[in-house]
């Protein structure tokens, strides 16, 4: 294998460097799969302690760097639980609470919060008490970021329809100084337009643009797809009633219904693929699955499957 | 068959802590010591003795040049068991004895261990060092631990031994005894090669010597070779304040201090001094050797370079 | 195997065996061993629970403590007390040094563990009067450990043959720390876009993975570890520990000794 010409020194290098690099590669392998075959472990090690007031104190004076453990942690949570398709997020709360505590100025864990853990399963962690309650803490520290009046508005909004409440804290928002003139007119819009398309697309699309979570904004762009559908069979099931009143019969099929409604093409979801009609005279979105968040649009008795994010959507 | 042969061995340090630059610690060097003599190896501090015998254990890696050592690459890790080392003030692992360190050496020098309880005792004997059982080497003297270097030199019976500045941190008595160690080396057929910047020992024992200065070889040859061209000078004092035409004749500075004479005259000159002197019916007190021969050609090889750095007497640095 | 490793790894144990810094570490951690049957009865009913969790806690410390000591020594102190040269000098290769003395280091740690061990398992027959079947669980949990020491010793190594001690505790502390939290170094990676990532994800998966070696509290909480995790965990151990005496022989092998 190695030249017995070879000088000592030399060989002794050739087989060190030929031994460092295929440990280092199983080293990594290795690694990969105690990560795989522990990664339940992890968190319940990070939860052994879950009190964050001791967190802070046994991170002695570090509770900076802990937090960003503890954040990181969180978020790694999240995108395993979701990647697993799990149904719940248990740990959520916790782990975001002890993130919060030890550093009471990470913003993201706040956009987070309002994100994930107010909405019900299996799209969040469905706790919005604990949600508010997070917010209002990192209101309480932040007073002067408009963000988290925002992200709280929005749980209110979103969450709990307590338009009266998102509302109020809009208007709060809009106070501060430097707030984005949005949130004033969407203190307006929230006594006015209540529960319409467009006030939640307005709503996602500012998510979508203020945030730089990467999870967030796949959150909104999910929910800015599927707020186009239920538009669009909203619209299309009206469509359908005309039809309907007009000619005393349902309308065939999806071309049928667009030729008569003088609609320039079939029309199609934001996967581009055609709206479909049941021979209820339903209108159906093709693959529901792929917009977890729908409303309308899907068959009778259709369970939802957990949100995924998809990939080819992004940005 | 030489038992060392340096072909060109050259060190270059890069020194400085921000911007590196090259010095030069070793001119190629080229030097062949023959089997069974003791060879010389002489210069003032910082001439690059040690870097070269650094280079020939493999413990610093020469810039460029090689060496054979009894007739094998000297890089060979086998033909260390033939060779002993003393490095200059040698140091041990000061939480062993004498005894359990010469039992590890002799382990890793390869002498079998029914061999070595009788040659770590043989040595230990032969350096002189005596009642030392149970003794750590953290209690040893500057003295004692040289000897235990010495000891663990020559404990696997090497053919070649290096003995860095052997002498020092020794009192006359030890410098005496090692010198005759050295001599016994010799008889048993062994080479020696070690280094000093102590004229007299080496003038006493070497069949040959190299001079090296600066990283740079000034001279090889046998002493008697060497010094054929230069003179030595003696000292010779007496009683009186009387000063022979004959002594003036010979050429010797004379100088009247008090009730005595001080001359300085060539060595060659030392015998017709005293027969002047004792023609005149004068008392000798004494005669001392001022510069041996090969102190007075070392200076001359010297000079030089010196030349350059006036002011520096070379007494002070040999 | 050579000779000269196993007589360099003696000489190693016997240096670290005639240092007293190593005693008083060791009484330290058995007296914290000692310390935890106190705490055990002022805490009613988890007396079992403190001993474990605090008994292997301080021999998990104390070893490391020790490593690092010894470790970064290893090769630079020799080097400067220039004991070095007269072993150097006999042919004895340059790896099989750094190899030897690995070996002693490692087997000091194995037979100090082992006797802070003891310490442990009295303890804990002090409380409990008995030994059950969960108590196996504590010697899978002393196995990690010396796994965890065994990494850490070559890492001191590694240090110790470029570098001066203190810089080498300096830094083999430091990876101590943060191989603790390799998970979450790992975590942090994948948070990070483009080159950034790139960099942060090589850095996490080189320092050593110290969190899936401390199953401490499992042990204490009687939870079972499955064998795969103890087989993945020796590999990771043996394979971390080469890599790092590789990149130990290989800098020593081109070193110059002043």
């Amino acid at each position: 294998m190695i030249p017995r010409k070879m000088n000592g020194r030399k060989r002794t290098t050739v087989i060190a460097a030929g031994c460092m690099a295929v440990s280092l590669v199983a080293c990594v392998l290795l690694l990969r799969h105690i990560d795989e075959i522990r990664p339940k472990a992890t968190i319940e090690d990070a939860l052994y302690v879950n009190s964050p007031k001791m967190i802070k104190r046994a991170s002695l004076g570090f509770d900076g760097l802990m937090a960003c453990i503890y954040w990181t942690r969180t978020v790694q949570y999240f995108g395993h639980r979701h990647y697993d398709r799990a149904h719940t997020y248990n740990e959520l709360a916790p782990l975001l609470e002890i993130t919060t505590t030890l550093d009471p100025y990470m913003i993201p864990a706040y956009e987070f919060g309002a994100s994930f853990l107010a909405p019900k399963p299996p799209g969040g962690a469905g706790e919005p008490a604990r949600a508010i309650h997070l917010m209002e803490y990192g209101i309480a520290h932040n007073p002067d970021n408009w963000h988290l009046y925002y992200d709280l508005g929005f749980v209110y909004y979103t969450e709990l329809k307590d338009y009266r409440k998102a509302a109020e804290v809009f208007e709060r928002g809009s106070k501060v100084p430097d707030a984005h003139p949005f949130m004033k007119i969407m203190a307006a819009q929230m006594a006015l337009h209540a529960g319409d398309f467009a006030t939640s697309r307005m709503l996602w699309s500012a998510t979508y643009e203020s945030s730089h979570e990467t999870n967030i904004r796949q959150n909104a762009i999910e929910h800015l797809r599927s707020l186009r559908v239920d538009e669009d069979v909203t619209s299309l099931q009206a469509l359908v009633t005309q039809f309907g009143e007009r000619t005393g019969r349902l309308p065939a099929s999806i071309s049928e219904l667009a030729a008569a409604a003088h609609l320039r093409a079939v029309p199609v979801d934001p996967d581009g693929n055609p709206y479909q009609l049941s021979a209820k005279g339903q209108v159906l979105v093709q693959n529901p699955d792929d917009f977890p968040f729908i409303t309308k649009g899907t068959p009778p008795g259709y369970i939802p499957a957990p949100p995924k994010f998809h990939t080819k959507s992004s940005d | 068959m030489a038992a060392i042969e340096i072909l060109g061995l050259e060190k270059t340090y890069m020194v400085g802590f921000w911007r590196k630059r090259p010095k030069r610690a070793l001119q190629p060097l080229h030097l062949t010591v023959e089997e069974g003599e003791i060879f010389g190896f002489l210069g003032p501090n910082g001439a690059g003795k040690t870097t070269t015998l650094k280079m020939l254990m493999g413990l610093v890696f020469p810039t460029s040049g090689t060496a054979r050592i009894l007739g094998h690459e000297w890089t060979d890790p086998e033909i260390k068991a033939q060779i002993g080392f003393l490095p200059e003030q040698p140091y041990f692992y000061d939480y062993l004895t004498a005894h359990e360190l010469l039992d590890y050496y002799g382990q890793l020098s390869g002498v079998p261990a029914k061999d070595r309880k009788r040659r770590v005792e043989e040595v230990l004997q032969r350096v002189g060092l005596t009642d030392i059982q149970g003794v750590q080497l953290r209690k040893f003297s500057k003295g004692m631990l040289q000897r235990a270097g010495i000891a663990q030199a020559i404990l696997h019976n090497p053919k070649l031994v290096f003995f860095d500045e052997p002498m020092s941190g020794l009192d006359p008595l030890g410098r005496r005894e090692v010198r005759d160690l050295m001599e016994q080396l010799k008889q048993e057929g062994k080479t020696v090669f070690f280094s000093t910047h102590i004229l007299s020992d080496a003038e006493a024992l070497c069949d040959r010597v190299a001079i090296i200065y600066k990283g740079e070889l000034r001279g090889v040859g046998a002493v008697e070779d060497l010094t054929s061209t230069v003179q030595g000078k003696v000292e010779v004092v007496w009683q009186g304040t009387q000063i022979p035409a004959s002594m003036k004749a010979l050429g010797a500075e004379c100088h009247v201090t008090g009730d005595t004479v001080r001359a300085v005259l060539a060595e060659n000159q030392q015998d017709a001094a005293i027969d002047a002197l004792r023609r005149e019916h004068i008392r000798l007190i004494a005669i001392t050797p001022l510069r041996t021969s090969l102190e007075a050609y070392f200076v001359e090889k010297l000079q030089p370079s010196q030349a350059a750095s006036a002011g520096k007497t070379v007494g002070t640095a040999v | 195997m050579s000779p000269r490793i196993i007589q360099i790894a003696a000489n190693t144990f016997r240096e670290a065996v005639r240092d007293r810094v190593l005693y008083n570490l060791i009484a330290f951690a058995l007296l914290l061993s000692g310390a935890a049957i106190f705490v055990g009865q002022i805490s009613i009913d988890i007396e079992r629970l403190v001993v474990v969790d605090l008994g292997l806690t301080a021999v998990s410390l104390f070893g490391v403590v020790i490593a690092i000591f010894i470790g970064i020594g290893l090769v630079s102190k020799e080097i400067e007390k220039r004991t070095l040269y007269t072993v150097l000098s006999r042919p004895v290769r340059r790896w099989e040094f750094i190899v030897g003395k690995f070996f002693g280091l490692a087997g000091t740690l194995v037979v100090n563990t082992f006797f802070m061990a003891i310490g442990v398992f009295g303890a804990l027959f002090y409380v409990a009067h008995k030994f059950s079947k969960p108590d196996a669980l504590i010697l899978v949990a002393l196995y990690f450990i010396v796994l965890e020491f065994l990494i850490i010793c070559s890492l001191a190594l590694l240090f110790s043959s470029f570098s001066s001690p203190l810089l080498s505790a300096v830094f083999a502390f430091s990876l101590f720390v943060i191989g603790s939290f390799a998970e979450d170094l790992r975590g942090f990676a994948g948070l990070a876009h483009g080159v950034t990532r790139w960099f942060a994800t090589a850095a996490a998966y080189l320092v050593p993975n110290f969190s899936a070696l401390n199953v401490i509290s499992a042990a204490a909480h009687e939870q079972p570890l499955s064998s795969q995790l103890i087989l993945h965990n020796t590999l990771y151990a043996l394979f971390y520990t080469a890599m790092a005496l590789s990149g130990a022989v290989l800098i020593f092998e081109r070193r110059n000794l002043k």
